[in-house]
């Protein structure tokens, strides 16, 4: 179909000149919309080139001007004499809220999944599945001042009986009194933001475990937990994985949700319900308005190691999921 | 077993077999019965104990709820099946752990939104209004929302679909291969990251701040998804249908536009409103890009201009009772316009799904 050239002594056989014919005389509309197909294919490939080629260009600018060392300082001061700006706090603020996330997410989202593709009644199941995606379209903003406003006033009650019995861990110590605006919160939020996606991913692997399996355990008289012990989670264990690592993707890039949440500041604390901390786009967002323009450089720098980070995980996400190539959950 | 089924096929054997091949169990109304008792001790024990958090009360049933389960049922029935309900009681709880904050973040933004929410607030401007006093509205954001979303669908839907129609009916070999990837790896770009992106194309070439810029950013973060769902649409078309218009000697280009889309063409509409609907609701690449202003400015190519979820984020900033319920209004309106979409979109596909196996 493809082929325009054809060497002219591999067919032996008469017929094929009139049939090169018939196929060379490619017609201009299929030149040009095949074309058309393929530009705008290789464009992809080029916005994504581009945006890591501009954000490093950007960065280099940044980081040689910077006085302190780009990934020790505790201090975010790219308008000062000399500038001094790092990412410690903002990678540590981001990696922790994010598996806080993470920990709180998977396993529901994991049940979740079960109950849709195997708990619920039949035809309640589709409706839950929807309920469950419309998680998913709430924009982040919105999940940001619900945070703010409902959610942080409520977790107080909860901050203070973590210090009260689990104090002792060090990580929920409390140390200062105020709104509970701190990187546990922040992960709470993030968890509920990502269960859509980790959850439509795993349904998908869970509904995809071959029947006969599910049958056989049945037959050999083992309950329902047992099938899923025995059959539907060793077979979906990769897809979970994948889908978790989809949704820690999303968790680190989150912007809004946590800006609107978090009242940052530049220390490393390890104790998480106290305020304070900073991800890599919540600086960016609260940092954005009062920066000049090597502020600006400043903040795309740690704009890319962010965008490196997802690529990663996604790209390691994507790898492990490409195996099964059935389902991919990008429409989730 | 099967020996006993057949000598005894004669005698009316049903009800003793039906007694001997099925062990104990609960009666069918237990877990609605354990469910009505535990909850009862909650609120019990909850009012003794003088609780105000009704997440305790819950949290409370809930302990109770498995507890019994699991006795009641090692008791009666074994280990195993008590087990069983356990997870099952587990399974539950999880559910209606998402159910909650999407009821309450639903409940929350309507309850509050619609205190000033009215035609006054639809049809105004925030010009002259001091941020942290009532009155004012969102039409400057609306309009900047409707032109900024408008803008990235006009970019991002053509190129999605194109390269969705190389993915399927062209793309064989590596280049495909790398395009599939990264259309996957771009679905996970964090949009602040597509907003820094154009952020340094316009500091380095000296670009102002426009509704234009913001909607390229958003169709960075809008053509992978509509690739995924045009893709997935087109991989549904049988191939006979191809194979018959072919045959009839019509060309490859003619057969895509006259036979494959118009076949898929319900699903790809409906992948091309889950899109917008998702870039909608985008606030960081708007507030690197676009700046954000309170006048009327309905020129998308030349300086500022809001958009709803901006206008969200800079009344929250603002901090005063006025200026949260504007945000709250806002994100009614927002999130009324996303859940519409949402609802149309998946109605459209129901409508006119291809018609599969499954």
């Amino acid at each position: 179909m493809t082929t325009t050239v054809i060497p002219p002594d591999s067919p032996p056989s008469p017929p094929p000149p009139p049939a090169t014919e018939a196929k060379s005389a490619t017609r201009p509309g299929d030149k040009i919309f095949r074309g058309l197909s393929r530009g705008s294919g290789i464009l992809l490939l080029v916005v994504m080139a581009s945006i890591a080629a501009f954000l490093t260009f950007r960065a280099v600018i940044a980081i040689s001007g910077n006085e302190g060392n780009f990934l020790t300082t505790f201090e975010w001061n790219p308008a000062g004499k000399p500038p001094v700006f790092g990412i410690a706090v903002l990678l540590y603020g981001t990696v922790i809220s994010s598996i806080i996330a993470m920990v709180i997410a998977v396993p529901i989202a994991v049940g979740i999944a079960l109950f849709i593709s195997h708990y619920a009644p039949r035809k309640l199941a589709a409706p839950l599945a929807y309920v469950v995606d419309l998680l998913a379209a709430v924009p982040s903003i919105i999940y940001g001042i619900w945070g703010a406003l409902f959610l942080v006033p409520y977790l107080d009650g909860l901050n203070s009986w973590l210090d009260t019995y689990f104090g002792w861990t060090v990580i929920f110590a409390k140390t200062e009194i105020g709104a509970a605006r701190n990187l546990f919160t922040v992960g709470i939020l993030l968890a509920i933001m990502i269960l859509p996606i980790i959850t439509s991913v795993s349904r998908e692997v869970f509904l995809q475990v071959p029947k006969m399996n599910e049958e056989a355990a049945l037959a050999l008289g083992a309950t329902r937990w047992e099938v899923i012990r025995m059959s539907v989670l060793p077979f979906g264990r990769s897809g979970v994985i994948s889908a978790s690592m989809l949704g820690l993707g999303r968790a680190l890039g989150e912007t809004m949700a946590v800006a609107t949440v978090l009242s940052p500041s530049f220390l490393l604390s390890g104790h998480l319900l106290d305020a304070g901390g900073g991800t890599f786009a919540q600086n960016i967002a609260a940092k954005f308005d009062e920066a000049n323009e090597y502020g600006r450089d400043a903040l795309i720098a740690s704009g890319l190691v962010l965008f490196i980070l997802t690529l990663l995980v996604n790209g390691a996400a994507r790898l492990i999921i490409a195996r099964r190539k059935e389902y991919s959950g990008a429409n989730a | 077993m099967s020996q006993a089924t057949m000598t005894q096929d004669t005698t009316p054997a049903p009800a003793p077999r039906t007694n001997t091949l099925a062990g104990k169990s609960l009666p069918r109304w237990s877990p609605i019965g354990f469910a009505a008792v535990s909850i009862a001790l909650a609120v019990g024990l909850g009012t003794v104990a003088g609780w105000q958090s009704k997440m305790q009360w819950g949290l409370l049933a809930a302990l109770f709820f498995v507890v019994l389960t699991y006795t009641a049922a090692s008791a009666v029935e074994g280990k195993r099946q008590a087990k069983d309900r356990v997870a099952t009681s587990v399974m539950w709880v999880c559910f209606i752990l998402a159910v909650v904050p999407l009821a309450s973040l639903l409940w929350t933004t309507v309850g509050r939104g619609i205190k000033v929410l009215d035609g006054y607030f639809l049809t105004h401007s925030m010009a002259g209004v001091p941020g942290f006093e009532a009155g004012g509205g969102v039409y400057h954001a609306l309009i900047g929302t409707v032109e900024q979303v408008g803008l990235a669908t006009l970019f991002a839907a053509p190129i999605g679909l194109l390269t969705a129609v190389y993915l399927v009916e062209y793309g064989r070999g590596t280049l495909a291969k790398a395009v599939t990837f990264f259309v996957d790896v771009m679905t996970g770009i964090p949009s602040i990251v597509a907003g820094l992106f154009l952020l340094s194309i316009m500091l380095m070439f000296k670009l102002q701040p426009s509704g234009f810029m913001g909607a390229l950013a958003l169709a960075i973060l809008m053509v992978p998804v509509v690739v995924r769902s045009t893709e997935e649409m087109l991989k549904l078309v049988p191939n006979e249908l191809r194979e018959a218009s072919l045959a009839l000697g019509v060309p490859k280009w003619r057969t895509i536009l006259k036979v494959v889309l118009p076949t898929a063409i319900g699903g790809i509409t409906t992948g091309v409103m889950l899109a917008i609907a998702r870039i909608a609701g985008e606030t960081a690449p708007i507030m690197l890009l676009v700046f954000g202003t309170q006048l009327i400015n309905s020129n998308p190519f030349d300086g500022a201009q809001s958009s709803l979820p901006f206008y969200i984020w800079e009344q929250y900033r603002v901090g005063s009772d006025a200026s949260y319920d504007r945000a709250w209004a806002a994100a009614l309106v927002l999130i009324a316009f996303v859940m519409i979409l949402n609802l149309v979109a998946r109605g459209i596909a129901r409508w006119k799904a291809p018609k599969t196996g499954r």
